[in-house]
């Protein structure tokens, strides 16, 4: 095991899935000799050279598509969107070309592509450098949409995104990039995409969040554990598509409540979509009304630090959800 | 040829943009500014002082994110512009926006914008009314090299070429976006020809570090969209704060290139010199100019940091119109 930060653990993860595989290369502004905004392929332009790691023009779209093009011929592309609020002129080569490639083929092709990108706020980054847009892509059939929260399981994950047959989305929390650290096994491993994991075992109620809110949850969990006595058992989602929705009933099924929190704008969020879940086949072991604790449904996180504080969710916030949920 | 009241004035102008950026500079390094992005306008002070002299109060002016010297040459007020940067109620944009999100309705300045060529298609818009309402007005669309090589590019520029749109395409070729440098990716690395596959005019590429060339330029630029139509046109120059101010690292990789164009080419010593020769005994007037610009930038600071934050109402005001 060694200790290693976020990013750390996401560029082990491509420089081993590099090493591995000589399908795999990397292409996005700015990846090559600079080795990325937040240095995520740091190193990597040294190493594997020009071909396999490969500066792009300014243009996402393309960044995508020609990604999308190789993985049809079997390459394994790993684009790198710098923001994830640059993924929008995007939106359509994913949503109608990778997402639904195998299906209109009828399986004469698939698109084992993954798009990395750093999402979320709280970097005084502004409206353009903050958002999260996992809702928008988790409405499509036909992709996948990874947010770790370790980096154990970031590496585990990206890995197995990297190896996986159709289009993956790595969103990764950048606040979390160097704050969050934690222990990575030195040998190859990978953690499936799809389940959720317990982060936290708890009796009375069911926190469900993914990316920087899981680490957050799990901050605020142990603090109202500490001032309150609540016992809350925090679900880390990780995969948000394909949904683990035997994980979620199986959670609420012990402790009858549940909260669900994201950074993303509450109305029409992931929320919604697993209050939907636990409405249609958790209804019987609900002692509570499903809550969501999101940020408020503004267009954008405002550039003024103290506007950005109101807006984001943080463990305090997410403790005082807690408590009223448990107080129900 | 301007006389020497308004060269005076472009002087005035271009040293009030490089002490704003410097002041913002330290102020960032201070953290009496916030947030991670900031993009400064330090070394491409003739081109917005220049293009922006060649428009009319009732042309258009829409940039990228490197906004502040825009904002500025477009004459408006320090005070909600560094109150913007220090996210105060009463900056230009309700601290909403930031550094990039410097915007004027009554100045006709359109705004910065975060997103890369984004903001190409919204200048052809700008112009179309102009066209629908038969107006002469002309939009004056700002556009770093990397851009150009945005599908947005692609788009707007041939749009405004078959409806005759009155834009004028300025590259500010300052030879890198971020950390990659032209030739590496533009097939094309004369950005100006890009004009010539969408068949409009190319008024080619200009000194961007002196400032009456580029006004020329954009003079007959300008000339020819109120006339005609589109025009593109090359500015080159140089970015002497990194990509933006927390990039340090472009500034120690590119050092020696730095220091030359320091040197060698900085656009405010360069007309600061012209008009040394041309004006014997001016030496007093530029003195007493800089001296003001700078109690204008530090009259701005204290504005700025004795404004209100805003409240979390303020969190919800314009979400609809
Ligand atoms: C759509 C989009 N992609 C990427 C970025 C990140 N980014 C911001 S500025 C920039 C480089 C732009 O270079 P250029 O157009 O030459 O303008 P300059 O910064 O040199 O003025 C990049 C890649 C962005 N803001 N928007
Ligand atoms: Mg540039």
């Amino acid at each position: 095991m060694t200790v290693m930060t976020l990013i750390d653990a996401i560029r082990e993860a491509m420089d081993e899935e590099l090493e591995r595989d000589p399908r795999v290369f990397i292409t996005g502004e700015d990846v090559g000799e600079r080795g990325g905004v937040f240095r995520a392929t740091q190193g990597l332009h040294e190493k594997y050279g020009d071909t396999r790691i490969v500066d792009s023009p300014l243009a996402e779209l393309s960044i995508v598509a020609i990604g999308i093009g190789a993985a049809l011929t079997d390459l394994r592309p790993i684009c790198e969107i710098q923001f994830a609020d640059f993924i929008h002129p995007a939106f359509n080569q994913i949503v109608n070309e990778a997402a639904r490639f195998y299906y209109r083929s009828n399986g004469q092709w698939h698109v084992p592509l993954v798009i990395r990108s750093p999402y979320g706020g709280g970097i005084g980054g502004g409206l353009y450098h903050s958002q999260s847009v996992e809702a928008f892509f988790a409405h499509v059939p036909g992709l996948k949409i990874v947010v770790p929260s370790t980096p154990y399981d970031a590496k585990g994950l990206l890995k197995s995104a990297v190896r996986d047959p159709n289009p993956v989305l790595f969103f990764e929390p950048k606040k979390g990039y160097r704050a969050i650290k934690g222990e990575v096994p030195d040998d190859d491993y990978t953690i499936p995409i799809g389940p959720a994991r317990i982060a936290r075992e708890g009796r009375d109620l069911s926190v469900f969040a993914y990316g920087m809110m899981a680490h957050y949850t799990m901050m605020a969990a142990e603090k109202v554990a500490r001032e309150d006595g609540i016992d809350a058992e925090v679900i880390d989602l990780r995969t948000l598509l394909p949904i683990d929705k035997a994980a979620i009933l199986a959670s609420v099924k012990k402790t009858g409540k549940a909260l669900i929190v994201h950074e993303d704008n509450l109305t029409m969020g992931y929320g919604a979509e697993i209050a939907a879940v636990l409405s249609d086949e958790g209804f019987e072991y609900l002692d509570g009304p499903v809550k969501r604790y999101a940020a408020p449904d503004v267009p954008g996180v405002p550039f003024s630090h103290p506007m950005q504080e109101y807006f984001m969710p943080n463990p305090d916030k997410i403790a005082d959800a807690i408590r009223d949920l448990a107080a129900y | 040829m301007p006389n020497k009241e308004t060269l005076l004035e472009w002087y005035r102008q271009m040293t009030l943009i490089r002490q704003f950026e410097e002041k913002c500079h330290a102020l960032y390094w201070d953290k009496r500014i916030t947030g991670v992005y900031m993009h400064l306008y330090s070394g491409h002070e003739a081109i917005g002082v220049g293009a922006v002299a060649a428009l009319r109060e009732d042309d258009h002016a829409i940039t990228s994110y490197r906004d502040h010297g825009i904002a500025l040459a477009r004459g408006i007020d320090p005070k909600p512009l560094m109150a913007e940067m220090m996210g105060k109620k009463t900056g230009i944009s309700g601290g909403k926006g930031g550094s990039m999100h410097l915007a004027s309705r009554e100045h006709n300045f359109w705004g910065g914008y975060a997103i890369v060529a984004g903001h190409l298609p919204l200048a052809a818009g700008i112009a179309l009314e102009s066209r629908y309402n038969d107006k002469d007005a002309v939009v004056l669309c700002l556009l770093g090299d990397g851009a150009s090589n945005n599908g947005y590019f692609h788009e707007a520029l041939n749009m405004s070429a078959i409806w005759d749109l009155p834009v004028i395409w300025l590259i500010e070729n300052n030879g890198y976006g971020m950390g990659t440098a032209v030739h590496r990716v533009s097939g094309q690395p004369e950005l100006h020809k890009k004009a010539v596959a969408y068949g409009m005019k190319d008024l080619g590429c200009v000194d961007g570090q002196q400032v009456l060339e580029v006004y020329e330029a954009v003079s007959e630029a300008v000339a020819y969209a109120r006339e005609r139509g589109p025009v593109m046109l090359e500015a080159v120059t140089y970015r002497y704060s990194g990509h933006g101010v927390s990039d340090r690292q472009y500034n120690t990789r590119l050092e020696d290139e730095l220091r030359d164009w320091l040197e060698n080419k900085d656009p405010n010593k360069l007309f600061c010199q012209y008009l040394q020769s041309k004006y014997k005994g001016i030496d007093e007037q530029l003195h007493q100019l800089d001296l003001a610009m700078h109690a204008l930038v530090e009259e701005a600071v204290e504005y700025a940091e004795s404004q209100p934050a805003p409240t979390y109402d303020d969190l919800f005001t314009n979400v609809y119109a």
